[in-house]
């Protein structure tokens, strides 16, 4: 028996008589249960290979007796998991915060959808925890350049910041020194005034021919007092917080060349319940204004 | 079988003819019905060949090895569509010579990143990527926004792929040149003769520095178009030639 | 000169004129290379740089050539065996294999420690450039002068033969370090077709074409003049894999350069054939290169050093051919879920499946061959070494079919799982058995009793297996972390985690992989040494006089045709 052969002292094998530098070849037999595993892979694949799409042909190719295709697999996987979320979603889709948040299963389902979307679509540019970084605002705090109701934020995300969409925010503040407008000075100036309005500057002299360079080409847009306008995106430039950065490098380089940041807008890559479920996560995040009444001090609110 | 055996193992020739026909068999049972299966490739529209300076940021995608951690390959895997968006399509890559699919994800997939973030964005990420994402473990690639783009040669990288079979045009080729700073500025005299050539092309100055054609003006001009153009609302996802 | 003639003559001596030919018109292609006449295409570094160094190699080689054949024909003492640019080669192994595992410890770093180990002023040490450096460092540099070098000496041996090629061997040799050489230093600067371990250029694909040419007539030219009646099974894997390697090569490879003169090329298949051909190739240099090539090592070492015979000869036919049939179907398991069409992927998969057996029938043919020493273990660590090998080998072949399960790839695909698989191959198999044959063969090709230092072979040897095991268990623990991480839902139906929490998960099993990685290379060091004490002939490597001759028993007759005849 081939069996107990194999397990035979090596001695008692014979060999097969070749010999190469000393290199000799029992003949030992194979080994009877590496043969049946090997047909069992065998027949394993034959069966597998009829089930499923496997062998080509001319023009075509075999397409498995089950007629499985993971293409097919993966729409009906989505399209379950849209069926499992209509419910909410279809209640999602065009409310508005309050009725999100009188009903405390449909405001924690959509706190998870919304911090599950963060995490792969905003915390690359808002951080991780939302913190931002210069450039890209802080979500968690109570300032807001666009507006921090749960209507701005859901617009905001559905349209963008000077993104591609054609009702994207829009905000255009000029690049004073790239295109010649300020001299180098002026901007220097205006910086200084620009820090005195949150009380951070020490050059009195400067920050008064600011004030009035100021006053002549800013106004319009970040208003006289410097308190900032949200229907233009213009900062409020007497707060604490600076998207930019507060120091007079960061305030003049904002001037000299402006800033033109970009958010991307998400309507095409996210669904709208996916977008209002992120709108309201983020207000949630800690900073999220009323609807209303409009805030006192920015008269241009809707 | 022995016999036969014994023949090829004192035969030298024998034993090489007879290894050459036995590993023939399977690469060309495998790989020559991609060529002529007509589903192979699924039928959609938007697909384009890449805009010059595309290419070239493409070329310069291939030269840093970005393969080497990112995938450009959705699977139809429930997850994965939800992280990524819809699973790549064999038309998607139908241009890419060599194809970039990668086998590893140490980043994340690319496949559409396109439009996902703002040229800026990808600026400071290329240059410093834990400036702006603090955990990530990527390479900086801060020369890319200094180096200036060399492509006098576009022309010829062109007329290989056309050479190849890219359904490049003559007028293509010839205005290739020309094409690179089409692209890189909205004010170009033949911006409507551009994007006819390349629809969806993003027109803009990709790296905030509209005085220098640099490398990281191609390179983002290439992440900005990655997974944009097929039309995914014509594309019929069930029609049984494309559940392949 | 008769075509018989002309035959018998390459067999015996070679003829040098073809690589003085070579030689020449590589120079000549060099010279314009070195210096682009119009300007340079695109984005693509120019080819200056490697222009130079084809110059200087060139160079240097006529003026070799010139002066061996100065005086004639270089003489070739067909009683001996060619045994010098083996010497060679086991120094060349040596030495790239600590260069490939040194690169593999910096690029371990860069994913452990980002802020440290790039550099913003050096773009050529960002991880995309090196690691294509480490893995054509370990696969091509290190494992090929392996394969290139113990195939020489196996060949030789048993067919109780000189190389036949003449001076065929040494341009073999030295066409495949410039082609090292050329790959490297092009990865680094950017010169890349991206196409993974077929990253060289086209320029650089033709060159190791003619080079792997050269080989493949070498090791046949062996076989063919050889004084033993069979050919060896050591001999029908290191054909399989030099031809099959030569055939993926050059199909994997086909690509259209922009200009005679210039680096950049476009491959000839696109997207989802590209795909197809590229894990056709992919996946069989690793069946040929890391697999059969391998095997062959240890179907020579490993009898060879237990003083065994080969256990079975029927297990070695069926699965040699079983091995080399259903391997080249497998590569589509490298494609699994992708937009390759799923009909490819099955097969892909089952070929895979039946692969197990056939790969295992290596292992037991390796490890039986020990019945009746297993003693020996015990008492000789180049002996373990080599048997570990085999283990790792069947550790290995047992994981690949598991993770070619469609259902297992959609885990493991993408992940670490994958480089953790890898490298209890690469590490386990192809580094333990090179180190076991390495080990061999110092003492025999220069003639010494014994290696300089036992102790130092058993040092190596804990210090890589401990090495393995903290590389591969770190990757599987990341592996399956991070695939499952990527799959995680909430309850409530939502992706658990985003993309970067699970790049920030892997940072500890990041650490214990670069220190395992450290200690392997340490391991390598300490062979180094010990190769180069055993050399100098320090220790036990006293050395032993007399050539070894080439017949030890009386020359049989030969089956095989003779020089020109017909077949038998
Ligand atoms: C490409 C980087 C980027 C990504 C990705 C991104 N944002 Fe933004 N986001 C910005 C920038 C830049 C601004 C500030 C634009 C400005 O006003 O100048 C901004 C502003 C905002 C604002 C308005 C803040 C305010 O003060 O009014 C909200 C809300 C916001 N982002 C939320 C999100 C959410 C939610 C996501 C994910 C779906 C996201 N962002 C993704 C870059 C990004
Ligand atoms: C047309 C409207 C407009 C005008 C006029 C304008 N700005 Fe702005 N300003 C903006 C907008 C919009 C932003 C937001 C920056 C961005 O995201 O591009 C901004 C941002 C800033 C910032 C950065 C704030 C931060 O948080 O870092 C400073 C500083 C600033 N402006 C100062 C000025 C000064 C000084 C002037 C006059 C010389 C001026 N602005 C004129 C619209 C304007
Ligand atoms: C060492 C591995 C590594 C290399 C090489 C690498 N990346 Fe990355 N990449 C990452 C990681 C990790 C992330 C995720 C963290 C982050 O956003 O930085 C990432 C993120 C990205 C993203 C953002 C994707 C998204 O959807 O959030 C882009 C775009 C990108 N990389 C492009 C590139 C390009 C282009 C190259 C080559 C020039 C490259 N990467 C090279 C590791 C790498
Ligand atoms: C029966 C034998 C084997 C089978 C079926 C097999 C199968 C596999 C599978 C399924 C993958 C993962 C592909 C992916 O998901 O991307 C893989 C990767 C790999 N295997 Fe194996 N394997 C086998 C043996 C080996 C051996 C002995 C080695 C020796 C070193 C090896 C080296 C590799 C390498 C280098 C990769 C990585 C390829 C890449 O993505 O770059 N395999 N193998
Ligand atoms: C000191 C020892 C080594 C260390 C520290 C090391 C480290 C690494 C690292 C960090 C990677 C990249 C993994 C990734 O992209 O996530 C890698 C890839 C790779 N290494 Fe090694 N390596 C070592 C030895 C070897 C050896 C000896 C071989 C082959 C004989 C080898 C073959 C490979 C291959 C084939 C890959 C690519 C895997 C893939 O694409 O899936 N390595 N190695
Ligand atoms: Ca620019
Ligand atoms: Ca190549
Ligand atoms: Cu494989």
């Amino acid at each position: 028996m081939a069996k107990k052969e194999s397990q035979k002292d090596p001695q008692e094998i014979e060999t097969t008589g070749h010999e190469w530098d000393g290199i000799e070849e029992l003949n030992t037999p194979m080994p009877r249960w590496w043969l049946w595993m090997f047909y069992g892979c065998i027949l394993w694949a034959i069966i597998y290979a009829i089930l499923m799409p496997s062998i080509p042909f001319l023009n075509s190719y075999f397409k498995g007796t089950l007629g499985y295709s993971d293409r097919a697999a993966v729409l009906e996987d989505v399209e379950a998991m849209h069926a499992d979320r209509a419910v909410y979603a279809s209640k999602l889709s065009g409310a508005n915060l309050e009725d999100i948040q009188a009903d405390p299963e449909l405001f924690r389902y959509a706190m998870a959808a919304g911090k599950s979307a963060f995490g792969d679509n905003c915390a690359t540019c808002h951080g991780s925890g939302a913190q931002g970084f210069k450039g890209y605002p802080n979500l968690n705090d109570d300032i807001w350049i666009w507006g921090g109701t749960f209507e701005d934020i859901r617009e905001t995300l559905t349209v963008g910041i000077r993104a591609a969409h054609d009702d994207s925010r829009f905000g255009l503040m000029q690049a004073y020194g790239t295109d010649e407008l300020l001299t180098k000075d002026q901007i220097s100036d205006a910086a200084h005034f620009v820090l005195s309005l949150s009380g951070r500057d020490d050059d009195a002299i400067a920050s008064l021919r600011g004030s009035e360079i100021f006053r002549d080409n800013c106004a319009s847009c970040h208003g006289d007092t410097g308190i900032g306008d949200k229907m233009q995106g213009a900062p409020n430039l007497t707060d604490e917080d600076w998207l930019y950065g507060d120091t007079l490098e960061d305030v003049y380089q904002s001037i000299y060349g402006g800033r033109q940041g970009v958010m991307p807008n998400w309507n095409e890559r996210l669904s709208p319940e996916t977008i209002t479920a992120l709108a309201v996560y983020v207000h949630a995040l800690g900073g999220g204004q009323a609807s209303a009444p409009a805030e006192p001090g920015t008269p241009n609110d809707p | 079988m022995m016999k036969l055996h014994k023949y090829l193992e004192k035969n030298s020739f024998g034993l090489l003819l007879g290894i050459i026909a036995v590993v023939s068999v399977g690469g060309l049972v495998e790989i020559t019905p991609l060529f002529y299966i007509d589903n192979t490739i699924e039928e959609v529209e938007g697909m384009r060949p890449y805009s010059p300076l595309e290419l070239e940021g493409r070329n310069i995608y291939v030269r840093e090895g970005c393969y080497t951690c990112h995938s450009q390959m959705v699977r139809p895997l429930r997850d994965e569509v939800e992280r990524y968006g819809h699973y790549s399509l064999a038309a998607e890559s139908m241009y890419d010579r060599p194809f970039q699919w990668g086998s590893k994800r140490t980043g994340p997939d690319l496949a559409r990143v396109g439009g996902k973030y703002s040229d800026e964005w990808h600026k400071l990420h290329m240059e410093d990527p834990r400036a702006v994402v603090p955990e990530s473990i990527m390479p900086p690639y801060r020369f890319l926004s200094k180096r200036e783009l060399n492509y006098q040669r576009i022309e010829a990288d062109l007329k290989a792929n056309q050479k190849l079979g890219v359904p490049y045009t003559d007028e293509m080729v010839a205005k290739a040149f020309e094409d690179i700073t089409n692209q890189l500025d909205e004010d170009a005299d033949d911006y409507d003769g551009f994007v006819a050539r390349y629809p969806k092309a993003v027109v803009r100055d990709f790296d905030g520095n509209p005085g220098l054609v640099s490398e990281m003006d191609a390179l983002i001009a290439y992440m900005q178009m990655l997974g944009t153009l097929v039309d995914f609302d014509a594309y019929e996802a069930k029609k049984d030639e494309n559940l392949r | 000169m008769s075509a018989r003639s002309v035959r018998a003559k390459w067999v015996e001596d070679g003829s040098s004129l073809p690589i003085f030919i070579i030689l020449i018109a590589g120079l000549l292609w060099a010279l314009f290379a070195a210096h682009p006449t119009g300007v340079p295409a695109g984005s693509y570094p120019t080819l200056e740089m490697h222009g130079y160094i084809m110059m200087g190699a060139f160079l240097v080689g006529i003026i070799m050539l010139v002066g061996v054949c100065s005086n004639g024909t270089p003489k070739i003492n067909l009683a001996e065996y060619e045994d010098k640019v083996i010497k060679y080669g086991v120094l060349a192994t040596t030495f790239w294999g600590i260069v490939g595992m040194l690169v593999g410890v910096i690029i371990a770093c860069q994913l452990t420690w980002p802020r440290i180990f790039y550099f913003d002023s050096m773009p050529w040490l960002n991880f995309g450039r090196m690691r294509p450096l480490h893995t054509s460092a370990v696969i091509f540099a290190f494992g090929g002068n392996a394969l290139i070098a113990t195939s020489f000496y196996v060949v030789q041996r048993t067919c109780r033969t000189r190389l036949a090629g003449g001076l065929w061997a040494w341009f073999v040799f030295w066409g495949y370090q410039l082609f090292i050489v050329l790959a490297a230093t092009g990865y680094l600067t950017g010169i890349t077709q991206s196409k993974e371990y077929a990253e060289p250029e086209w320029y650089v694909d033709i060159w190791l074409t003619i080079v792997w040419v050269a080989y493949l007539m070498v090791f046949m030219g062996t076989l063919y003049k050889r004084k033993e009646p069979h050919i060896y099974v050591a001999n029908w894997f290191y054909l399989a894999f030099i031809v099959t390697v030569a055939i993926l090569h050059i199909v994997n490879n086909l690509s259209l350069p922009t200009g005679m003169f210039e680096a950049k090329s476009y491959s000839l298949f696109s997207g989802v054939q590209d795909a197809m051909t590229q894990w056709w190739y992919g996946h069989n240099a690793v069946g040929f290169f890391l697999t059969a090539g391998f095997l062959a090592i240890m179907y020579y070492f490993i009898p060879k050093r237990a003083d065994r015979p080969i256990w079975s000869y029927k297990l070695s036919i069926v699965h040699f051919w079983a091995v080399i049939f259903i391997y080249i179907w497998a590569g589509p398991h490298h494609l699994h879920f992708t937009a390759l069409p799923q009909w490819t992927q099955t097969l892909g998969m089952v070929f895979s499946i039946m692969l197990w057996m056939p790969s295992w029938g290596g292992m037991i043919n390796g490890l039986m061959t020990l019945q009746g020493a297993w003693d020996k273990l015990r008492t000789d660590p180049v002996l373990r070494m080599l048997v570990v090998s085999v283990a790792f080998y069947g550790m290995a072949t047992f994981e690949g079919p598991l993770m070619s399960i469609r259902y297992v790839n959609a885990l493991s695909h993408y992940t670490e799982w994958t480089i953790g698989h890898v490298h209890s191959g690469a590490l386990g198999w192809n580094g333990f058995v090179t180190f076991g044959a390495l080990y061999c063969l110092v003492p025999w090709l220069w003639k010494k009793k014994e290696l300089y230092s036992l102790k130092l072979v058993e040092w190596h040897f804990w210090l890589a297996t401990i090495g393995i095991v903290f590389y591969i268990t770190a990757m599987w623990v990341a592996g399956i972390m991070e695939g499952l991480m990527w799959r995680a839902y909430t309850d409530l139906g939502f992706l658990e985690y985003a993309f970067i929490e699970t790049v920030s998960a892997k940072h500890i099993s990041y650490i214990v992989r670069a220190l395992g990685g450290t200690l392997f290379l340490l391991g390598t060091f300490v062979m180094a040494f010990n190769i180069f004490m055993t050399i100098k002939g320090r220790g036990l490597a006293e050395p032993i006089d007399g050539d070894e001759p080439l017949a030890k028993r009386p020359v049989l007759p030969v089956s095989e045709p003779q020089l020109g005849g017909a077949a038998q």
